[in-house]
């Protein structure tokens, strides 16, 4: 049958097609639809997991795939940091069934911390990568994978860029999907019991095969030459894609794409590269190609002009694009200038529309709450990675710092190391929380640090799309299953003040946060109530005759929902869930929630 | 048949569920489709778009740009942000409402999309409709998504059948709110077909 999915989803399906056993994965974008398109479709004997995080992932499958069953791993390209500790071992123990790990690299970033690459990665790791240029060959791609990784016993890297993940495209699937048989765990401790011994062995094993890979690699059918030109574009992945829509007009130009970044290639390079004076190498991240071609033509003695990113020919960072590339491949190739678009030189200034918290969402006033009780004091408000991080944005400006999952909570006990006067703040949400908040909470109350840690618990992974964790009491299976209190787990950590507070009650959330300043050590308040985007709202707010238009309520908290109609404070009922924090703001009680007839 | 078409506005307007619809259609008129969302960070009220590419001989799942045969901009401003997609002679189809940014109640610009309706006049062939006023008998503005499709069919800038593209609408939508949608889609092309080339 045929499906018309995403680019994930196609990942998802083959994933499903080539009998996978085990899926796994921790939430991020672009990678989030593999998991979720898996535990969609009928998937019966298959386990599917959200994990806590993606070490927990990569671990899970590890054993799974020991015992011989196909896994997919599925993270964003800054989660492949935190499970690099496992795949960096996996890579020299090895694998039985076959194991597909994917990182969703995101080039701009548009919405990531890094514009990190992950074919260095499989480099560094030593094990292959795969890198689709389309929904339809990651939906191929996998099942190559699959092979690739069961013949030579090693975890395999498939790496998609964003916009293959969000791309649409027609899919043939099958109408029945099985898992595939497996054999299950065999005792072996000299194969997975990892030693300095194995190690060595193994590392010299892996080289000697990752050349046969390379080799393989080089009759790939998606490492293909179009085209003959002398001078050359080397693409791979997403930029593929786009040179192929820039150079389908210029079918003589050679194209030459690399599918399998590492192992290199070399053979199929070395032949491509024939007759060749000039290479351009058009890739986004790294100029990962660029110097493999570097290396392999100073190996081999061939002289060779190439361009890309080191020579300044490709930008060095950012997305590329269909438009950014005719510039650059116009000038390479010495092409006339294309007809000319419409002139928009003069087109008026546009409105920004810079991304802010919902209307009504707790995480306002939770922050504001901070922000009142704390006012005049020297304090660190140190944030996180989620909508959270939206709390920088004037007018709360509660966000001092962002560095990746779970920092607030360590970085904040620095800062009191570093200023004893100042009170440390920690603003982690609940799925953080749980992915790589707690040994963070556990380093505070060891170390004897002072912090006030804020839990923003909105019982959903909200900014990825609102997938379940460990405290939502659901998972990927759909059962419903034991939840795991935040409370409890910071009382049995060791904390003795810890406060759950409505954080929609002004005077009660400031009072909680007052509480804690006051008191020494590591002290946590739970603001706890659910994401505007998946409960429907109570109610709605509206300004009535007492307002003076003093403009409080909007400068205060900066709900969207607050707007100004000719000078007049007014809310806007289509975005108003009806929190009632502004009218907890309003000086003159102009606010009130609107009479519901029922 | 080929065609790219760009629709765009700002995160909850329904530009996914239009984008959709659309390609259903092209695939069940027996083209081959590509599209692209922009999804993530984004989405919260900021500027979304979705690229639709009908042809096979489409590679990159976002239009280059000069390309876009139509554009189908549910906000003034989205139009003039992604008017660098339209080729020449290409059609843009526009909601004359604007959106005003929400940050717009803490430092007041003033928008109110009028300029930028005027800029578009002067650049392209442009249909403005007044979404306001076409959604008023339907009682919500969320019927625009669909209603848009309509002034594009009825104007003939779709190059897809108007049963073809109702049919797939129907599919989509939930059963206690088709008749609406019919509805939102049939009076669109009623305003569509005074734009048609003749
Ligand atoms: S009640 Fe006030 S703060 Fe809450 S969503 Fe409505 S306008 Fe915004
Ligand atoms: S704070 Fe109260 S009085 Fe002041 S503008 Fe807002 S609603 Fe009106």
């Amino acid at each position: 049958m045929k499906e018309y999915v995403m680019g994930n989803g196609a990942i998802g399906l083959a994933a499903l097609a080539a009998g996978v056993n085990l899926v796994s994965g921790y939430p991020g974008t672009p990678s989030s639809e593999i998991v979720e398109t898996i535990a969609k479709y009928p998937h019966e004997g298959v386990h599917v997991e959200w994990s806590v995080n993606e070490k927990a992932a990569m671990e899970v499958a590890a054993a799974a795939a020991y015992s011989g069953a196909r896994t997919l791993v599925t993270m964003k390209q800054v989660g492949l940091n935190v499970a690099s500790d496992p795949l960096m071992s996996l890579a020299y123990v090895g694998v039985k069934g076959g194991m597909v790990v994917v990182s969703a690299d995101d080039p701009g970033p548009i919405s990531s911390q890094t514009e990190q690459d992950t074919r260095r990665f499989a480099e560094f790791a030593r094990i292959p990568v795969f890198d689709p240029a389309s929904p339809e060959e990651a939906y191929e791609m996998i099942g190559d994978a699959y092979e690739c990784s069961e013949k030579y016993r090693t975890p395999v890297l498939f790496r998609p860029t964003t916009r293959v993940d969000h791309a649409y495209a027609a899919i043939d699937f099958p109408e029945k999907t099985e898992p595939k048989p497996f054999e299950g765990f065999i005792k072996d401790s000299k194969k997975w019991v990892i030693f300095p011994r194995l190690s060595f062995a193994n590392h010299a094993m892996m080289e000697k095969r990752n050349v046969e890979i390379g080799e393989e690699f080089s009759s790939y059918r998606y490492n293909t030459v179009e085209g003959t030109s002398e001078k050359a574009v080397v693409a791979s992945g997403i930029s593929y894609a786009y040179a192929k829509e820039f150079l389908k007009d210029y079918p003589d130009v050679r194209l030459i794409r690399i599918a399998t970044p590492y192992p290199f290639p070399e053979t199929f390079v070395k032949k491509a590269l024939e007759g060749v004076t000039e290479v351009l190498c058009v890739e986004e991240l790294s100029p990962y190609n660029e110097e493999q071609i570097a290396k392999l033509c100073g190996r081999n003695g061939i002289t060779l002009t190439i361009r890309g990113k080191l020579t300044g020919d490709v930008p060095a960072s950012g997305e590329l694009s269909t438009n950014l590339l005719a510039g650059i491949f116009r000038k390479y190739l010495n092409l006339p200038e294309g007809e000319g678009a419409i002139d928009l030189s003069d087109a008026p200034a546009l409105p920004m529309r810079p991304p802010v918290l919902c209307a009504g969402c707790p995480h306002r006033a939770s922050f504001y709450a901070v922000k009142k009780a704390m006012q005049g004091r020297k304090c660190y408000f140190c944030g996180d990675i989620g909508c959270y991080t939206l709390g920088n944005a004037m007018p709360l400006d509660m966000c001092d710092t962002c560095l990746c999952m779970g920092a607030g909570i360590t970085m904040a006990q620095g800062f009191h190391w570093t200023d004893k006067e100042g009170t440390a703040f920690a603003f982690v949400g609940d799925s953080t929380f749980f992915a790589s908040g707690m040994t963070g909470v556990v380093n505070a109350v060891y170390n004897n640090a002072e912090m006030i840690l804020c839990v923003l618990d909105n019982s959903t992974t909200a900014m990825t799309g609102h997938q379940p964790h460990p405290g939502t009491g659901r998972n990927m299976m759909g059962d419903i299953v034991e939840k795991v209190d935040i409370a409890a787990v910071l009382k049995g950590i060791g904390l003795t003040k810890v406060v759950t507070v409505n954080p929609l009650d002004l005077d009660a959330s400031v009072k909680a946060v007052l509480e804690c300043a006051a008191l020494p050590g590591v002290k946590a308040i739970i603001f706890k109530s659910p994401c505007v985007a998946i409960v429907k709202p109570t109610g709605k707010c509206i300004v009535n005759e007492n307002c003076i238009n003093c403009g409080l309520c909007i400068s205060e908290i900066g709900c969207p929902a607050l707007i100004r109609v000719d000078g007049q404070t007014k809310i806007d009922r289509s975005l108003c869930s009806g929190c009632g924090l502004c009218s907890q703001i309003c000086p003159m009680g102009a606010i009130e929630a609107e009479e519901v007839s029922r | 048949m080929k065609k790219d078409i760009l629709i765009c506005g700002v995160g909850g307007q329904g530009t996914v569920l239009a984008s959709k619809i659309l390609a259903a259609s092209a695939m069940v008129d027996g083209d081959a489709v590509h599209s692209a969302e922009t999804i993530g960070m984004a989405q919260r009220g900021g500027p979304v778009t979705s690229h639709v590419r009908i042809g096979d001989d489409a590679y990159s799942p976002l239009i280059p740009f000069g390309s876009a045969d139509l554009i189908l901009a549910f906000e003034p401003s989205e139009a003039v942000r992604n008017l660098c997609y339209l080729k020449k002679g290409g059609t843009v189809i526009v909601n004359s409402v604007p959106v005003k940014p929400v940050t717009e109640s803490l430092n007041d610009t003033g928008y109110d999309g009028t300029e930028m309706l005027s800029y578009l006049r002067g650049k392209c062939d442009c249909i403005v409709i007044d979404g306001e006023e076409l959604s008023k008998e339907f009682g919500s503005s969320r019927y625009f998504n669909i209603a848009i499709l309509g002034v594009a069919a009825g104007a003939g800038r779709l190059g897809i059948p108007q049963e073809i593209v109702l049919g797939e609408i129907v599919k989509r939508v939930p059963a206690r709110f088709t008749d609406t949608n019919k509805a939102a889609f049939q009076k669109g092309a009623e305003i569509g077909a005074q734009y048609a080339i003749k």
